[in-house]
C-alpha cells in the first residue's frame, strides 16, 4: 500500500456525494433506530433497570446464552481449526464441494437450520432415537441450543484460519525442521503461533454470533424458562407481552456486548492485518 | 501449491503420516456430516416424507405463495438498495481519505453484531403504537409494524452490510490509479465509475449481492418481531415456515423450508463460482 501519503484532495469526483448518502443512509437504516434502544432504557430508572436485568429468569437467561455461546465458539475453534487446516493441507476425494458447504450456516435461512436439527435429534429423529437409549436428551434441553449454536458458528472459524494457513510460509517449517525440531515441535512452536490471532478471531466472530443468535434455537431449545430458554427469545416474549421497558433493557445489555465485541474483533482483525498491510 | 511443494520434499516433517492425515481427515469429515450434511438431507427427507402431492400441495397453498411473494418483495427492495449502499459507501471509504473512516466501517459492520432480534425491535421502537412516530402515524392512518413496510425496513436493516463489506477490501486493493488516469483523460464522474471501476469490481459486486439476497429472503429473528404473523399478509417464507411447524404440519413446514434450503445451495453454488472469478 503506497497510499501513505495522504491526499485530502482527490482528482476523483462524488466524495460528497458518495459519503453524504452512506450517513444519511446509515443513519436512517440502522444508527437512529438503534439509538431508540438507548433513549428508550434512558426513561427506567437506574433501580427498575437493575431490578430488570437482575431478575432470576433474565439472569438464567443471560447465563445459557453466554455460556452455551462460549462452549459452542470453543468446539468450532478446535473443529473450525481442523476443518480448514485438512482442506488446505490435504488432498481428498470431494474437496472443492466440502469447501464450498462450509458455508452452508451462512446461506441456509436460520428457521430451516433450526426445523432441520430439531427433526433429527428429536426422539424419533435420525440421532435423537439412537442418543434416546443413552439416556441423552439433546432437542428441547440446553445441549440442543448448544447444537444449534455450533451449527451457525461453523464456518467463522474455518473462514478465519483457512487464508493464515495458505500464507504461512512453507520454508518456516522446513526451517524449523533442520534445526531438529519433529512434527509436533513444528506444529506447536511454528504454526499454532501464526494462527492463532486468527483463530482468535474466529472464536470472537462465532461467539458474537451465537450470543444473538434466535432461529435456529427456539426450535430446538424448548424454551422453557430458567433452563433452555435464550435472551433473545426472552426479549421477544417481553415484546409480545407488551412490556417494551424490559425488552428494551435487556436489549441494552445486549447491545453493549455487541458493541464491545465488535470492537475487539475490529482490533484482532487490524492486528492479524497489520503485517500484510505494511508490506 | 502447498501441495506441490510439499510433494518435492520428502521429508517426513512437512507432512504428517499417512495415518494421521486419514485420522484428521475423518474427523473433519464427520464433524461436518454431522453438522451440515445431516440437517440439509433432514430437510429434503422430512419434505418429502409424505410424497410428492403433499409437497407440492403445501407449496401452492395460497398462504404459501403469498408468503413467497411477500420474501420476494422484500428481497427485490432490500437488495437494489443495499447494493446502491454498498456501492456509494465503498466508493468514499476505498477511494478517498477522511477523517473517521475506521469508525465509518465499523458502523457499517454494525447490524452484523446486533442480534436479529434486536434488528427488529429498533423499529418497533421507533414505528410501534408506544414508538417515535406511532402516534403520528396512527392519526394518519398509516402501518410500518405487523405490516409489509416494517418487514421490508427489518430485512434493509440486517442486510445493510453485505455489498459494502465485499467492495470496500477489494476496491482498497485496487487503488485509484485506473480512475485518476480516465479523470486526466477527460472521463466524467459516472464514466469513470461505469468504464473503469464497475468492470474491474464486477465479481466482487455480484458476491455481495447472492450472499445479501440469501440473507433477505431467509431472515427470521428481525422480520419475526415485526410481521405480527398475519398469515397471507405479512408472513414471509421463514414465518410461514415456524407457523406450519408449530402447527404440528411438519411436512408442509420441510416443503417450504427445503424451497429455502435449495435457495441455500444454489447461493453456495454461485459463490464458489464466483469465488473462481475472483481468484483467476
Amino acid at each position: 500500500m503506497r497510499a501513505i501519503v495522504l491526499r485530502k484532495h482527490s482528482v476523483l469526483p462524488g466524495f460528497e456525494l458518495a459519503l453524504g448518502f452512506t450517513l444519511l443512509y446509515l443513519s436512517l437504516i440502522v444508527l437512529i433506530p438503534i439509538s431508540a434502544v438507548f433513549a428508550k432504557t434512558l426513561t427506567l430508572s437506574f433501580s427498575s433497570f437493575v431490578q430488570i436485568i437482575t431478575s432470576d429468569r433474565v439472569l438464567a437467561s443471560l447465563r445459557l446464552s453466554f455460556g452455551a455461546s462460549l462452549i459452542a465458539a470453543a468446539i468450532n475453534t478446535v473443529f473450525g481449526f481442523l476443518v480448514a487446516w485438512v482442506l488446505v493441507r490435504y488432498r481428498f476425494a470431494g474437496k472443492r464441494l466440502i469447501d464450498a458447504m462450509v458455508d452452508l450456516p451462512f446461506a441456509l435461512p436460520t428457521a430451516v437450520a433450526g426445523i432441520a436439527l430439531t427433526a433429527i435429534y428429536a426422539k424419533n429423529g435420525w440421532l435423537g432415537s439412537l442418543l434416546e437409549p443413552l439416556g441423552v436428551k439433546v432437542a428441547f434441553t440446553p445441549l440442543g441450543v448448544l447444537v444449534a449454536l455450533v451449527f451457525i458458528g461453523l464456518p467463522f472459524v474455518v473462514r478465519t484460519v483457512q487464508p493464515v494457513l495458505e500464507d504461512l510460509e512453507p520454508e518456516l517449517e522446513d526451517a524449523a525442521a533442520t534445526l531438529g525440531a519433529d512434527r509436533w515441535q513444528i506444529f506447536r512452536r511454528v504454526i499454532l503461533p501464526a494462527v492463532l490471532p486468527a483463530l482468535i478471531t474466529g472464536f470472537a466472530l462465532a461467539f458474537a454470533r451465537a450470543v444473538g443468535e434466535y432461529g435456529s434455537v427456539i426450535f430446538i431449545a424448548g424454551n422453557m424458562p430458567m433452563v433452555s430458554e435464550i435472551t433473545p427469545l426472552l426479549i421477544v416474549t417481553k415484546l409480545e407481552q407488551y412490556d417494551y421497558a424490559g425488552a428494551t433493557a435487556l436489549a441494552t445489555v445486549m447491545l453493549v456486548v455487541s458493541f464491545l465485541l465488535l470492537l475487539l474483533i475490529n482490533y484482532l482483525q487490524w492486528r492479524t492485518r497489520s503485517p500484510l498491510a505494511s508490506r | 501449491m502447498a501441495h506441490a511443494l510439499a510433494a518435492r520434499i520428502p521429508l517426513g516433517v512437512r507432512e504428517e503420516p499417512v495415518f494421521v492425515r486419514a485420522l484428521l481427515i475423518s474427523a473433519a469429515l464427520a464433524f461436518l456430516g454431522l453438522f451440515l450434511f445431516l440437517p440439509l438431507a433432514a430437510v429434503f427427507h422430512e419434505a418429502l416424507k409424505k410424497g410428492w402431492e403433499v409437497y407440492l400441495a403445501a407449496i401452492v397453498e395460497p398462504d404459501a405463495l403469498s408468503a413467497i411473494k411477500l420474501t420476494l418483495l422484500a428481497a427485490a427492495i432490500a437488495v437494489p438498495l443495499n447494493t446502491f449502499f454498498g456501492v456509494a459507501a465503498a466508493w468514499a471509504i476505498a477511494k478517498f481519505e477522511f477523517r473517521g473512516k475506521n469508525l465509518l466501517t465499523t458502523l457499517i459492520d454494525l447490524p452484523f453484531s446486533v442480534s436479529p432480534v434486536i434488528s427488529g425491535l429498533v423499529y418497533v421502537l421507533v414505528f410501534g403504537l408506544q414508538g417515535w412516530l406511532g402516534p403520528w402515524l396512527q392519526a394518519h392512518d398509516l402501518k410500518v409494524i405487523f405490516a409489509v413496510p416494517g418487514i421490508v425496513l427489518a430485512t434493509l436493516f440486517v442486510t445493510v452490510p453485505f455489498v459494502a463489506r465485499e467492495l470496500i477490501p477489494l476496491m482498497q486493493a485496487q487503488g485509484k490509479e485506473e480512475e485518476e488516469a480516465a479523470v486526466v483523460l477527460g472521463a466524467g464522474g459516472w464514466q469513470v465509475f461505469w468504464r473503469v471501476t464497475l468492470p474491474n469490481i464486477k465479481w466482487g459486486l455480484l458476491y455481495g449481492v447472492i450472499l445479501c439476497n440469501a440473507r433477505a429472503m431467509g431472515e427470521f429473528g428481525a422480520v419475526s418481531v415485526v410481521s405480527g404473523h398475519i398469515r397471507g399478509e405479512t408472513n414471509t417464507m421463514p414465518l410461514h415456515v415456524e407457523i406450519l411447524y408449530n402447527e404440528y404440519q411438519f411436512a408442509a413446514a420441510f416443503a417450504v423450508a427445503s424451497l429455502l434450503a435449495l435457495l441455500a445451495l444454489v447461493t453456495l453454488a454461485v459463490k464458489s463460482f464466483v469465488e473462481r472469478k475472483i481468484e483467476s
